[in-house]
């Protein structure tokens, strides 16, 4: 079979992580092919990794530490309150005695990292891991497409490490309709999208405590995660969503050391009643109505176009050929939902494969390509940071939306970039030959004046800089 | 910069090539006689235009080369004289002060013997003392270092003393173990990156090319209401276009470095690196990006004089560039890559005030292949001259194991007082 080592480029810029030495040549020889070998792969998009808790037992675990930590502090204030006490009824005296009470303490312990931190950086060090060791990277970027399609946000949990992990992961190349339920299922978005706290008004425990509903989940469920805005639902369906999903909360981390903050439904909190949500009427049964919206819902016409629009908004063009999106929400309603069998048919299109690189590529990709390209291993709090300043600070984006993917949200962040590249190149970049990480990352791609820019640099520092700031480089 | 410089840590071997490398002995042979010797080497990537820097204004040919666009002793800014022949840029005060107070020499019309033009092979011939670029891994200063007797262990601040950064620049890569600083501050990106991508973009992608102007465009707005301090630690300390930033950059990597060396107990010979001096369009002799640069190194020269203390009289500082810049003007206001420079000495210990040069001329025929400042001084004899007279390395080791096949090339003699 002849080489095709642009195609190849492009299959690892486009649809993986980006290239690492070697790897451009390594899949010349069938680029599509080696795409689709990598969804084949026994685990594929799975993280084994037994020192990562489950989300349920990190929530417990931060809960325990941040309650000895308040008891930490208040026993502290009330020695130091017993000590200025007794200080002052010896009239000032006993001072000696006083002292060594109420003097702070000489040497300064370095705090260690806090645990709610620590736990987050193993779990952004595991999905790093993971994109920087991929061969080409594929089904990692398809576990950052869904995550960021079924996104929850950092600040409202500990959990959204876990999250990914339990409830995208999974699924990523299996059903998307598991993948629903899944993810609307999980406590992290249960308490992201508040529909823990939500209570059917008719229910026992909305009669007695006067509480009723919240439709923060149900409404996102509808607009963002299945059959998009403006599209086949209305206010009632909602509403009657929502109701729908009272009694879908997390069991309680205080009371509870061996399954606090995991998934329970709680049958006293449900609304009870036949709902009809987008003309079907769906009969009482529980947390199985749930379910059955949601199974519903997955093989909606309009959940295929809204899926099928932003697969190929992320992977091909901010506005990509309605035949190619048609092409993704036929396979999608054809198979059921079968994730993997719509990623086939992506990378088969010919629309995916124009040379043009037409996507830039969004900020901890191209994090994590600059590390792939030189083989450098990465510093996880570095690359967080990295992420923060860019504008895409992991697992906490600005609303349920998630990040965008549109090239205009990231072309600000492009000085910001020159500056991290610049820092990168001073701080990790001799001793890397920037021609070499040129041919590893851009090669077949490079342009005349790319290859002449980089040629002519001052220096190997303000090489590499460059080669990270390419076009062929921060596009895809 | 705090006065209270932390000890280099394995952590903060973070390296920039502005950092300092350090070797954490005190040359054995000198401190047999009683002497302390300090010698930081300062490595100016991409080419520096030694012209630029002093400016034959004594040769008659010289206006008739540069015309407006070279330094003169009349004018609006007039050039400062050195010794009647050559002038120094004018952005340099306090080397001008220091050469006349007998603390700093210019060589001119000097280079290492690489006779091509790119700046990565360039740079492998300066920092590693071979004659021709290859695969070299180890830099002339390190080699000396290897050679010379440890006469007793400098050790900043009781740490593990010997920490080797991998990426630490080849001239103090190599045997001899090497400690490393860095400075907090990283280098910012230089207005020639920003330029060169800026042009890459303008030919090859007009979508990023209006990104990045409009970034620029910030940065000056930003510079200009003073918002340029960014309260956050953690954040690289660059900023697009500042001249500011690379003056604090090259005070801080500088002046910490003086502060290691001017320790008692510090290291006692080590090596950074400056970057940015490639000024292939619009170069700014006297006013502009060069003259802004060779400002800021002007103030890293005061910085190191300032911070060496006492140390200063046992000090040399010794400037190099990869090669220099074509001797006429380019058609884009600039200078493109060419052969002989100038390089720069300061330091108490020097016997200073003078230009070593044997002038080759400026005359067409005088130029090598009709368009660089010839070389008459080989770099490699002015940097033996400082290893011999000032560390104590000797000739044979010089000729051979620090800078191999260089018997014939004689130490430079007398610099030191």
């Amino acid at each position: 079979m002849a080489l095709d080592p642009k195609e190849a480029a492009l299959a690892l810029h486009r649809f993986g992580c980006g290239p690492r030495a070697g790897s451009i040549m390594a899949i010349a020889s069938d680029p599509r092919g080696a795409l689709v070998a990598e969804l084949e792969r026994p685990n594929a998009g799975q993280i084994v990794d037994a020192n990562l808790p489950s989300s349920a037992a990190a929530n417990r675990a931060v809960f325990e530490y941040n309650a000895a930590r308040a008891a930490n502090t208040k026993r502290e204030q009330r020695r130091r309150e017993a000590a200025a006490k007794v200080a002052q009824n010896s009239g000032g005296e006993s001072m000696t005695e006083a002292k060594p009470d109420t003097a702070p303490p000489t040497v300064a312990q370095p705090e260690a990292v806090p645990l709610p931190r620590q736990l987050f950086r193993n779990e952004a060090k595991a999905r790093f891991d993971a994109a920087i060791n991929a061969e080409i990277g594929l089904v990692e970027r398809l576990v950052w497409f869904w995550s960021n399609h079924f996104c929850v946000n950092a600040n409202a949990t500990v959990m959204a490490g876990g999250y990914e992990r339990e409830a995208i992961r999974p699924h990523v190349l299996g059903r998307f309709a598991d993948m629903l339920l899944a993810a609307e299922g999980h406590p992290a978005m249960l308490l992201y999208l508040d529909n823990a706290q939500s209570i059917g008004p008719d229910s026992v425990a909305g009669i007695n405590r006067d509480k009723g509903l919240n439709e923060n989940l149900a409404r996102e469920i509808l607009e963002l995660h299945t059959v998009g805005v403006r599209t086949v639902y209305s206010q009632a369906d909602v509403t009657n969503f929502a109701k729908v999903l009272t009694g879908w909360t997390i069991l309680p981390t205080a009371t509870n050391p061996d399954h606090g903050g995991e998934f329970a439904f709680l049958g006293r909190a449900h609304e009870p009643g036949v709902e009809t949500v987008i003309g079907n009427a769906y009969s009482e049964g529980g947390v199985e109505q749930g379910r059955a919206v949601l199974a519903d819902l997955a093989r909606h016409p309009a959940t295929a176009k809204h899926v099928a629009t932003k697969l190929a908004r992320h992977f091909i063009a901010d506005d990509p050929p309605t035949s190619l999106v048609d092409r993704l929400a036929r396979r999608f309603l054809d198979t059921d939902g079968d994730l993997k069998a719509v990623v086939a048919t992506l990378i088969a299109a010919p629309e995916s494969w124009e040379p043009e690189q037409a996507k830039i590529k969004r900020p901890n990709e191209w994090i994590v390509a600059a590390l792939r390209a030189t083989g450098e291993p990465g510093e996880t709090p570095r690359m967080i940071q990295a992420g923060n300043l860019l504008g895409e600070p992991l697992w906490r984006p600005p609303a349920p939306k998630g990040f965008s993917d549109d090239d205009a949200a990231w072309l600000d962040g492009l000085g910001q970039r020159l500056e991290i590249a610049n820092a990168f190149a001073h701080r990790e970049g001799i001793g890397h030959e920037p021609a070499a990480v040129m041919e590893t990352a851009i090669g077949p791609l490079a342009s005349a004046e790319t290859q002449r820019t980089i040629a002519r640099a001052e220096s190997r520092p303000q090489a590499l800089t460059m080669v990270l700031m390419t076009p062929e480089f921060l596009r895809r | 910069m705090p006065s209270n410089i932390p000890a280099p840590t394995r952590r903060q071997l973070l390296l920039g090539s502005g950092a300092l490398f350090a070797w954490a002995f005190v040359p054995g042979r000198a401190r047999a006689e009683n002497r302390d010797p300090r010698l930081l080497t300062v490595v100016l990537r991409g080419a520096l235009d030694g012209l630029a820097v002093v400016a034959p204004v004594g040769d008659p040919d010289w206006l008739k080369l540069r015309g407006d666009n070279g330094l003169t002793s009349d004018g609006q800014t007039p050039a400062l004289p050195l010794d009647g022949f050559f002038a120094l840029n004018p952005v340099m005060p306090n080397l001008q002060r220091l050469y006349h107070a007998g603390q700093a020499t210019i060589v001119h019309a000097v280079a290492t013997p690489y006779r091509e033009r790119s700046h990565f092979d360039g740079q492998d011939v300066l920092e590693s003392g071979q004659a021709k670029p290859g695969a070299v891994d180890t830099g002339w200063l390190n080699r000396a270092l290897a050679v010379l007797g440890p006469g007793g262990r400098a050790d900043p601040g009781g740490r593990q003393a010997f920490a080797v950064g991998p990426i630490a620049p080849l001239v103090v890569r190599g045997p001899a173990p090497v400690l490393a600083w860095v400075p907090p501050r990283l280098p910012p990106v230089g207005d020639e990156t920003t330029m060169r991508l800026l042009d890459l973009y303008n030919h090859t992608d007009p979508v990023l090319a209006r990104a990045l102007e409009e970034r620029i465009g910030l940065a000056a707005i930003a510079r200009a209401s003073g918002m340029d301090g960014d309260p956050d630690m953690d954040r690289p300390a660059v900023q697009i276009g500042g001249i500011e930033q690379v003056r604090k950059y090259f005070a801080d990597a500088a002046g910490a470095a003086a502060k290691f060396l001017a320790r008692a107990d510090g290291p006692r010979v080590g090596a950074l690196a400056l970057d940015g001096w490639d000024t292939h369009v619009n170069e700014g002799i006297i006013k502009g990006r060069l003259a802004n640069l060779l400002g800021a190194l002007d103030g890293a020269v005061a910085e190191i004089e300032t911070n060496m203390g006492d140390a200063w009289r046992e000090t040399v500082v010794v400037f190099i560039t990869e090669f220099g810049r074509t001797a006429r003007i380019n058609g884009n206001d600039g200078t493109d890559h060419g052969t002989a420079t100038v390089a720069i000495l300061a330091g108490g210990a020097l016997k200073g005030g003078r230009v070593l040069a044997d002038w080759p001329g400026l005359k067409d025929a005088d130029l090598y292949e009709h368009r660089d400042l010839r070389a008459t001084t080989d770099l490699r004899a002015v940097l033996k001259g400082l290893l011999k007279d000032h560390l104590r390395v000797d000739d044979q080791d010089l000729g051979t194991g620090v800078f191999p096949d260089s018997l014939t090339v004689s130490p430079t003699p007398g610099l030191l007082a």
